[in-house]
């Protein structure tokens, strides 16, 4: 707390600060925001990882248009023997080799990045959504309502969800959007607790009995105070919400419920890898995963820095 | 003075809350705190009413009941004539720009995401929708210049300024919309001594211009000496004595009163060592199981047999001086 405010007064402030008075204009403020984003950019980690993610959703959204190959052609003449011809070589252009039916493995892992970003993405989206709806209204609320909601959270907790979400696959068939419901309707539990806590606290805050007082109406409380005052919590969830969907979508894949050929995801693909390996073509299993590896830890160092941006109290 | 009509007049106020047992099952009964238990008392225009006790006691709960922020057991709360407690939700909307409140922490009172233009400006734009951005924004800077804060500061961020300044912002908010009442819930106690003074000044000046009246909660009698016209002590929920502050500050009228002056420490080092500090040795009861008759029995040094049988009811000892206590 105390170097919070001291640290406002360092000389370069002050001096900024006298000249802003002494010409009369409007000082600005600092808000949690800048600070937040200060703090962020200052950890070296978080922003590597920044970087470092941003090159790969690039691969995953332009990475097609860089190769002359793609994702669907089968090279014959590879085809029965990966091991000799299909290795990755930069001279004829298939930098990841081949997988094991003879297609490109580079196209293949675009492909793939694409699906599995997209189910991180998506799945968290509606994790985060669902969740802190469901959350906020129940600690808002309060009371009997706030108990039924969450004793039915308890309950859907209580069932184990890869269970579940194998069962809704066999019955209901496998397909990509299954899988986003599946998954994105098992995911919002933990966020709809997390939001609830939160905002119970906020709602006994000083400053949220003050627009109390005031006579600022409920909705405007709840948009002006509750949800601002929610986001960081929110915001550093949901990023390390992605990597947990993305590990989901991977292993449901990697048991061979999850995407269907054509189709591709990181799992399938490391799946496959996994089931060549014997054969000695480790590049169709290490490509994949290390897009896999590196991008769940980058995600998880932005979550950590954005925690720690976002709550120096907690460090 | 004494004939104006009263602005808030409150009677016989009770705040319960539901308390549940640790371990209880659903279906037993919940315990009653009782909180505030039958509190009456008369606010003139332009008078300031201090508001003293022991944490627990039930002020900062009395306050929030006028205001309609926790809910009320039974008793009525007057404003002009009107019950606030049985308003609408949209008639009590109309009323709150007339009474503001001021919280403890000053800090904590200001909403960390928003500047202080916005905060001091959100009761404004709350209460008078059609303002024009210039218009609000002229009015912040107008009531920020006179709380003492530089007006060029409104696009910064609560966190930035120390603990008197933050109540000065809380100070203006109140202010913005021209209340005939403000409430002051322990104001100061979370400022250093010098700063509180200068809170307590400013809060005096502002009366003294704009007519103001003020409810002034602190929990020692020191704090509310200067500014207050009445005193009201509080202990348990329950009124102990209200009284005009000199009189009270003269001579109080209930052993508690008695227990709280010597309290206060006398800036004369020579008449502090020789004072008698009159020690209340026992705990505060709980409110959840208050003493039966008098609920001051357990600690009061002059208790006898009679103050277990019936709670003493107001007296009127003259000189504008009311005192719950059965031997007086
Ligand atoms: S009524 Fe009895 S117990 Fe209560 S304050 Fe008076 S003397 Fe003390």
């Amino acid at each position: 707390m105390t170097d919070k405010l001291v640290q406002p007064f360092s000389q370069k402030r002050t001096a900024e600060l006298a000249e802003n008075l002494s010409a009369g204009g409007e000082v600005k403020g600092r808000s949690l925001w800048a600070d937040a984003r200060r703090r962020f950019v200052a950890n070296r980690a978080a922003m590597a990882s920044v970087v470092v993610l941003v090159l790969i959703f690039a691969f995953s959204l332009f990475g097609d248009h860089v190769t002359q190959f793609d994702n669907e052609t089968i090279d014959w003449d590879v085809m029965g023997s990966v091991k000799e011809l299909g290795a990755p070589s930069l001279t004829n252009g298939h930098w990841f080799g081949f997988d094991e039916s003879g297609r490109d493995l580079y196209a293949r892992v675009v492909q793939g990045s694409r699906i599995s970003l997209s189910v991180g993405l998506v799945g968290a989206f509606i994790a985060v959504m669902v969740g802190t709806l469901y959350g906020s209204v129940a600690g808002f609320v309060g009371g009997r309502v706030d108990g039924v909601m969450m004793r039915l959270v308890d309950i859907f907790m209580s069932i184990p969800y890869m269970f579940v979400l194998i069962l809704l696959l066999v019955v209901f068939g496998r397909s990509i959007s299954m899988l986003f419901v599946g998954i994105g309707l098992t995911a919002w539990l933990d966020m709809s607790r997390i939001v609830r806590g939160q905002t119970l606290s906020l709602k006994n805050r000083e400053f949220v009995e003050a627009a109390v007082a005031i006579g600022v109406p409920t909705h405007r409380i709840i948009l002006r105070h509750i949800v601002p005052n929610l986001l960081g919590v929110v915001v550093v969830y949901a990023t390390l919400l992605v990597p947990q969907m993305i590990l989901t979508e991977s292993f449901i894949s990697f048991l061979g419920l999850g995407v269907q050929e054509p189709d591709t995801s990181w799992g399938a693909l490391i799946s496959e890898g996994v089931k060549s390996m014997n054969y000695g073509t480790l590049w169709q299993l290490a490509f994949p995963l290390c897009f896999f590896v590196i991008t769940i830890f980058c995600f998880f160092f932005i979550g950590d820095g954005l925690r720690d941006a976002l709550d120096p109290k907690d460090r | 003075m004494t004939e104006q009509s009263p602005l808030l007049t409150v009677r016989d106020l009770k705040v319960w809350f539901d308390v549940k047992r640790p371990g209880a099952m659903p279906w037993t009964p919940v315990d009653k705190l009782k909180a505030v238990d039958g509190v009456s008392f008369d606010l003139k225009p332009g008078e300031t009413l201090g508001i003293v006790g022991e944490s627990g006691c039930g002020k900062s709960t009395l306050a929030r009941a006028v205001m309609r922020m926790v809910p009320t057991e039974a008793g009525q709360a007057l404003w002009l004539g009107q019950d606030l407690l049985e308003m609408s939700k949209r008639e009590m909307r109309a009323h709150r720009k007339e009474m503001q409140m001021i919280f403890q922490d000053p800090l904590a009172s200001l909403d960390p995401r928003m500047t202080i233009g916005q905060i001091v400006a959100e009761p404004l734009k709350t209460h008078f929708p059609g303002l024009s951005t210039p218009e609000v924004k002229d009015h912040v800077r107008e009531v920020l210049d006179r709380v003492g804060i530089l007006p060029n500061m409104i696009n910064r961020y609560p966190h930035e300024f120390s603990g008197g300044q933050c109540q000065r912002i809380g100070i203006a908010r109140a202010l913005i919309v021209k209340p005939r009442l403000i409430i002051c819930d322990e104001p100061v106690s979370a400022l250093d001594v010098s700063i509180q003074a200068q809170v307590i000044n400013l809060l005096m000046e502002l009366q003294e211009e704009l007519g103001l009246s003020l409810i002034f909660i602190a929990h020692d009698l020191s704090v509310v000496k200067h500014i207050s016209d009445r005193v009201m002590v509080l202990y348990l929920g329950n009124v102990a004595e209200i009284s005009e502050a000199s009189q009270l500050y003269r001579s109080p009228g209930h052993p508690y009163t008695e227990a709280l002056i010597s309290a206060v420490p006398i800036p004369d080092p020579q008449a502090e060592r020789e004072k008698e500090v009159m020690l209340l040795d026992r705990d505060l009861p709980s409110p959840l199981n208050p003493p039966s008759g008098c609920v001051f029995r357990t600690r009061c040094p002059i208790a006898e047999e009679r103050c277990g049988q019936s709670r003493p009811p107001l007296k009127d000892l003259g000189k504008g001086q009311q005192v719950a206590c059965h031997l007086r």
